[in-house]
């Protein structure tokens, strides 16, 4: 086990920096998830952490050791990919062995290993079937194996449970997370798929065109996202964003499109008219009097909450209750966010606003 | 009223019993039948017959103008006791495995090298192609004057450099007119061997290999491991062809050296022609070709195990 230290990391593919200056400090034992969109260059991190990917400047280090001139076989790491790479032509336990096999491990070594493996991953049953006669879930977890055999310092996860199906992808989220848990190596896990990333992160880092928009555990990223492109990238379904500007009238306020008055809690300093972007959570919204009108345009029960949406000022927002209210479309309810739980956004940065 | 006009006005149909001929043009199995009559007629036409007809002139005393009679084994007992014969039959064996097991050599270097990000990969794939395009008779005629005992630009090259002083003779020395046709046959072979093993050389998973580098191996184990386990089923078909393809070879060998000097260069295929249609006797030279078939027929016995499925490969139902 190790810590890891992205500092300043840029790469270019020719005339085209896809990653500008990235510094990710990982703490020996954690498990990070970079999230992102599909070309924020998540990917390409990983595969520079991995050593496939020269580093154009900046430094890693994995422990104390600086590796952007190491051999990928001599950093200790062991990866995962997306399509599982796993041998088509050899047995579970041969794609478990084969690194200790080619560090010249004896026979008695590498069965050990690998039964050792297999049992923490239930895999012993399937030891001697070749991959195409594996089920999905089943490929992912000698993946797995094979990084587990191996004992390194880092565990590299890319992507690995976006070809399973969605059933499957919850229960490997938990046996990955488990696996974790008991093992305790440091691990950096990349994903497109937000949830992934709040169920298992120790620390989310946030990526959106090759820079960190924002780093920190999935709950202070949930509660105090940084900007806005955080804000609507972290919970499902999105944060809502209407555009205004700040209004105090006594009390602070602000007014968003065609002039609905919306709660602040404070408004911040010197911003009296300023234009800014309200941010509230679907969750956040409650049915209250004094809230701001709107009509109801599609209800969607899921059983443990509903999910309406609405047009409030014109604009399409969403809320969930977890109580039952009985609403059907053409209702004109008072919808009132949480003053405590609203977000405030700079209109063309996109910078949190309030504190 | 309107749609009453539009219909057309229908002829009560007779339901009457479907006539044999009726079976014939719509019954599935019948009609799977007539699609396959012109592939059917086509191979017994072109290769059942005549395969047949030469299994039949090799047991008659046929010659070119004389219909023959039946004469058992006799022209194959005659073959036995015949040195020129069994001379063509080592040197067809000797020509189809120095050839292949050397085309098999340069095509799997060039298939890895070609699979390699460099410059220009695109134009020196088609390049490796030529030799392959070009007519075989033109490209036997090119390699006749190259080893022409007398304006051969091989053995003016060499004495340029000072290295011989007289010419060598190389279609007229016997070891030397084996080597002439062995490389010719190799040049103009290596493309469809180096060709297909890179197709297959591209379905391999780059992600393999990246996982291979960080399970720590290095190039050569990547190659051993990876690289040669996954090609072997598309190596076992290129190397049936290519056998099939070298034991059979007549138009080089007959554009070259016409089987000499000395025979040396006789293949079992140009003595048979050489018999045949030059002497005039079918007979023996439809024996001669009929014993090419047990070796064609190990041949193929040994590929069709070396074609079997592996148990890993990528089957019907696989998701």
């Amino acid at each position: 086990m190790s810590s890891v230290q992205i500092r300043d990391v840029r790469k270019s593919f020719g005339n085209f920096e896809v990653l500008h200056g990235v510094s990710i400090p990982i703490e020996d034992g954690e498990f990070v998830v970079l999230v992102g969109p599909s070309g924020c260059g998540k990917s390409t991190l990983l595969r520079m952490l991995a050593g496939l990917e020269n580093i154009t400047s900046g430094t890693i280090s994995i422990g104390d050791r600086v590796v952007n001139n190491v051999q990928p076989k001599e950093r200790d790491i062991a990866m995962v990919f997306q399509n599982y790479a796993l041998y088509p032509h050899m047995t579970v336990s041969d794609n478990m062995g084969f690194s200790l096999k080619l560090r010249g491990a004896r026979p008695e070594e590498i069965s050990t290993g690998v039964k050792r493996a297999a049992e923490i991953l239930a895999l012993t049953p399937l030891l001697d079937r070749y991959p195409r006669q594996l089920s999905g879930g089943q490929r992912q977890r000698v993946a797995m194996g094979r990084a587990i055999v191996r004992d390194p310092q880092v565990f590299l996860f890319d992507e690995p449970l976006s070809n399973l199906d969605a059933k499957l992808r919850v229960a490997m989220r938990t046996e990955i997370k488990e696996l974790h848990q008991r093992l305790k190596t440091t691990t950096v896990y990349v994903t497109h798929d937000q949830i992934e990333a709040m169920t298992m992160a120790d620390k989310i880092v946030v990526m959106h065109d090759g820079i960190v928009e924002q780093m920190g555990t999935p709950l202070e990223l949930y509660d105090t996202p940084a900007n806005q492109f955080v804000a609507g990238f972290i919970g499902s379904p999105a944060m809502n964003f209407l555009k205004g500007k700040v209004k105090s009238n006594g009390v602070a306020g602000f007014e968003g499109p065609n002039g609905v008055k919306l709660p602040l809690k404070t408004a911040p300093a010197n911003s009296e008219g300023q234009p800014a972007v309200y941010g509230v959570r679907p969750e956040h919204f409650t049915i209250a009097d004094d809230g701001a009108e709107a009509e109801i345009v599609v209800v969607e029960p899921t059983g443990s909450e509903t999910q309406v949406f609405a047009k409030l000022g014109g604009e399409q927002v969403v809320a969930v209750f977890r109580e039952r209210h009985q609403f059907s479309p053409g209702d004109k309810v008072r919808l009132k966010p949480d003053p405590a739980l609203v977000h405030l956004f700079d209109e063309t940065t996109g910078k949190r606003l309030n504190g | 009223m309107a749609d009453i006009a539009i219909a057309p006005r229908r002829a009560k149909t007779e339901i009457r019993e479907a006539s044999a001929w009726d079976q014939l043009k719509h019954n599935r199995n019948w009609l799977g039948f007539w699609f396959m009559v012109p592939a059917l007629a086509f191979l017994i036409f072109f290769l059942a017959y005549p395969l047949g007809l030469g299994i039949w002139l090799s047991f008659t005393d046929t010659r070119i103008g004389r219909v023959g009679h039946f004469v058992g084994s006799e022209n194959y007992e005659w073959l036995w006791d015949d040195a020129i014969f069994w001379l063509s039959v080592f040197n067809t064996l000797l020509y189809t495995f120095i050839a292949s097991a050397i085309k098999f050599g340069i095509g799997l270097y060039l298939a890895l090298l070609l699979n390699e990000n460099m410059p220009f990969k695109a134009m020196l794939r088609a390049l490796v192609l030529i030799p392959f395009i070009v007519p075989t008779v033109l490209s036997a005629l090119a390699f006749w004057w190259i080893f022409d005992s007398q304006f051969s630009i091989i053995s003016w090259s060499l004495k340029q450099m000072g290295l011989i002083t007289e010419n060598i003779n190389f279609l007229g020395d016997t070891t030397w007119a084996r080597i002439c046709v062995i490389f010719a046959n190799i040049w103009r072979g290596v493309p469809f061997v180096a060709i297909t093993l890179l197709a297959g050389l591209q379905t391999v998973q780059p992600s393999l290999y990246e996982a291979a580098t960080l399970d720590g191996a290095s190039r050569w184990q990547m190659f051993r491991f990876i690289t040669y386990p996954l090609l072997t089923p598309i190596i076992a078909v290129v190397m049936t062809f290519s056998v099939l393809f070298t034991f059979t070879d007549f138009q080089l060998i007959w554009a070259m050296t016409r089987g000499g000097p000395v025979n040396a260069t006789h293949l079992m295929a140009t003595l048979s022609y050489q018999r045949a249609i030059i002497a005039g006797q079918l007979g023996e030279g439809a024996a001669i070709s009929s014993a090419m078939i047990p070796f064609l027929l190990a041949a193929i016995m040994v590929s069709w195990f070396g074609l079997q499925r592996r148990k890993w490969q990528q089957g019907e139902n696989n998701d």
